[in-house]
């Protein structure tokens, strides 16, 4: 039996011809990244070690993105940790305020991450860049405290579950809704300790952005990580940014895979993950009419340049509805200075929305936008957890770019497709939607069966 | 290492938002973050949890972000030992690095409610239902991983071992 393309990238790492699914191994990290939250806490332990300097500065990035600029004096304390850190171990690649970035956007744009790399970071979200065929994965503060003492982590070699991706998604369909109907479909503990490794026809459909976002949400399933292969939308992507040497690897022909799934991209719907898990995904015919109070589009799931402009395309000559927030979040200051130049955050301000500097901030219920009790948000973010972005009685709605922004003018849930269609009555009324009752694996909308066939072996 | 307290029980999915909320994630300071645990699922918590206390939980326990802060916090609070059907994979590493016991015994959690005494053997993974008087066997960790933990997570035990 051969390996997948994840175990190939570990055993290069470890120095080893194979490796087995569960085998425990060493391996060599091109680089560990830590932000303003999980990166005290490694600061920390590292100081409490004993140790004096780090193994190789080069390979650590450390990126001030979730509570910065900072909320109030003590995001500004934990800021502060980091800064004089850097300064003291002198890592080059620290970004503050003004070259900063959301971490899994700014990584790959600054080069720091490609192909054949393996990567990790105290970020559970690290696992966005499988989109560039790398291995990376989230770890904790000590994980990454240990790999900054010694340029190394120990993996338990994960087994895979292999997406065979087919078609071509419809217009206003795109990766976030493919992603959410995977998880729909497997559940949030669906992929648990696994590799979701995607491959493929359907894959030369998806741009690098499309990549990013299913990668990054490959976590929302329990995997370790997800990837893609290398094709020709990678390798220019990196021809482009990365500036290491670019490494390529591919499954075996006869790769072992846990299980196998065949997903028709034709097929997905407009897909939005009701509260409070990100399994919860219904299409839009069980949506019911959900009134919002709030719309984010942005993060590291959905704030690169393409999300930006499916957002604008959606507001272009339309107005967000009176009594909904929304909020747009460019990832990085690249993509706002992209967006600034074609026109789409004229469009966003003009249609009633505000732009902000890049930043997590909402996302998690850090600051820019946090809800009140019993409100609710469409957002293009990662989680809809109990409390994740404000009160605890208030809402998530994971969406698209498309869906959040097709949402904001219409004040509910609903798709770009709905709104030019004229089909709604627009008065912002709302129905009960039982929203927390969603069950596992879309039951609830009974409508994530179309698209996918589980091949068992 | 033997561990025994009254038990706090949870369902499926416990993830780490509700463990410890972001807007608390402005501190590394861990009386501060223990003073938060749990407070988005149930607000009794930390005001009942006592120095022992077991967590007995479904699938999935601790999914989500990769926050250190989570079992952290759990540990700070006082409690010595997570019983859960299955942990989400960040969480896992996270609770054996910093030095929170956690144990996987699917048939233990079915068998055991809210307010039960429970008591464990970390060494051999026995654990005993002391109310009801029932007793399961969880997969201990190997050796390494107990020391990891008995000594108070990996930092403080490569310390030891440097020594």
């Amino acid at each position: 039996m051969g390996m997948s393309m994840s175990q190939k990238i570990l055993a290069a790492h470890a120095g080893l011809k194979e490796v087995r699914a569960g085998q425990l191994i060493n391996a060599r990290v091109d680089l560990a990244l830590a932000n303003d939250i999980t990166g005290p806490v490694a600061i920390k332990e590292f100081v409490r070690s004993g140790a004096k300097k780090t193994a190789d500065s080069s390979k650590i990035a450390l990126v001030m993105d979730h509570f910065a600029p900072n909320k109030d004096i003590k995001s500004a304390q934990q800021c502060k940790i980091c800064r004089e850190f850097a300064a003291e171990q002198n890592v080059q690649n620290f970004f503050d305020v003004g070259q900063m970035g959301i971490e899994h956007a700014l990584l790959p744009e600054k080069g720091l991450v490609g192909a054949g790399d393996l990567v990790i970071g105290a970020d559970s979200h690290t696992c966005t860049y499988g989109a560039l065929g790398a291995f990376s994965t989230g770890v904790g503060s000590t994980d990454m405290c240990a790999a900054m003492m010694s340029g190394e982590c120990w993996f338990k070699v994960p087994a895979a579950i292999k997406f065979t991706l087919i078609g071509k998604p419809r217009r206003y369909v795109c990766g976030k809704d493919v992603i959410l109907h995977i998880i729909g479909l497997i559940g949030v503990d669906g992929a648990l300790y696994k590799s979701m490794e995607f491959t493929g026809d359907g894959v030369a459909n998806l741009g690098i952005d499309d990549r990013f976002t299913i990668c990054n949400m490959a976590i929302e399933a329990g995997a370790k990580n997800g990837i893609f292969p290398v094709d020709d939308i990678t390798r220019e992507y990196l021809k482009n940014h990365f500036k290491r040497e670019v490494r390529e690897f591919a499954a075996d022909p006869d790769a072992e895979y846990e299980r196998e799934y065949v997903i028709d991209l034709s097929k997905i719907e407009p897909t939005v993950a009701f509260p409070h898990l990100p399994e919860n995904a219904r299409t839009p015919e069980s949506w019911g009419k959900v009134k919002i109070d709030q719309a984010v589009i942005g993060s590291c799931t959905n704030g690169h340049i393409t999300d930006l402009r499916m957002a604008a395309e959606v507001l272009k000559g339309r107005k967000v509805a009176k009594g909904v927030r929304a909020i747009v979040i460019p990832a990085t200051n690249e993509i706002y200075l992209q967006a600034l130049k074609e026109g789409l955050i004229e469009t966003f301000i003009e249609a009633g929305a505000i732009v902000s500097t890049p930043t997590c901030g909402p996302c998690l219920g850090g600051y820019m936008g946090i809800l009140a009790e019993n409100e609710r948000a469409v957002s293009t973010t990662n989680r809809n957890f109990v409390g994740r972005m404000g009160h605890s009685s208030s809402e998530v709605y994971l969406a698209s770019p498309y869906v959040a922004a097709a949402s904001a003018v219409a004040g509910y849930l609903t798709t770009p497709d709905a709104l030019a269609g004229d089909t709604l009555t627009g008065d912002g009324s709302e129905n009960a939607t039982n929203a927390a009752n969603g069950t596992k694996n879309g039951a609830s909308g009974g409508a994530t069966n179309a698209a996918e066939n589980e091949v068992k072996r | 290492m033997k561990v025994k307290g009254r038990v706090f029980r949870y369902g499926n999915d416990v993830d780490t938002d509700v463990i410890i909320p972001a807007r608390y994630l402005n501190t590394t300071s861990e009386s501060e973050l223990a003073a938060h645990c749990m407070e988005d699922i149930d607000g009794e918590f930390i005001k009942k949890v006592q120095k022992g206390d077991i967590i007995v939980a479904g699938d999935n326990f601790g999914c989500g972000s990769s926050r250190e802060h989570a079992p952290i916090a759990i540990k700070a609070s006082g409690v010595s030992l997570v019983i859960a059907n299955s942990f989400a994979r960040i969480f896992y590493r996270n609770s054996i690095n910093i030095g929170l016991p956690i144990l996987e015994c699917p048939e233990a959690v079915k068998e055991i409610n809210a307010g039960d005494t429970v008591s464990c053997d970390l060494s051999s993974g026995k654990i005993t239902n002391e109310s009801t008087g029932k007793s399961f066997t969880a997969q201990p960790f190997p050796p390494f991983i107990q020391e990891i933990i008995a000594d108070g997570g990996l930092i403080k035990h490569l310390k030891k071992e440097n020594r």
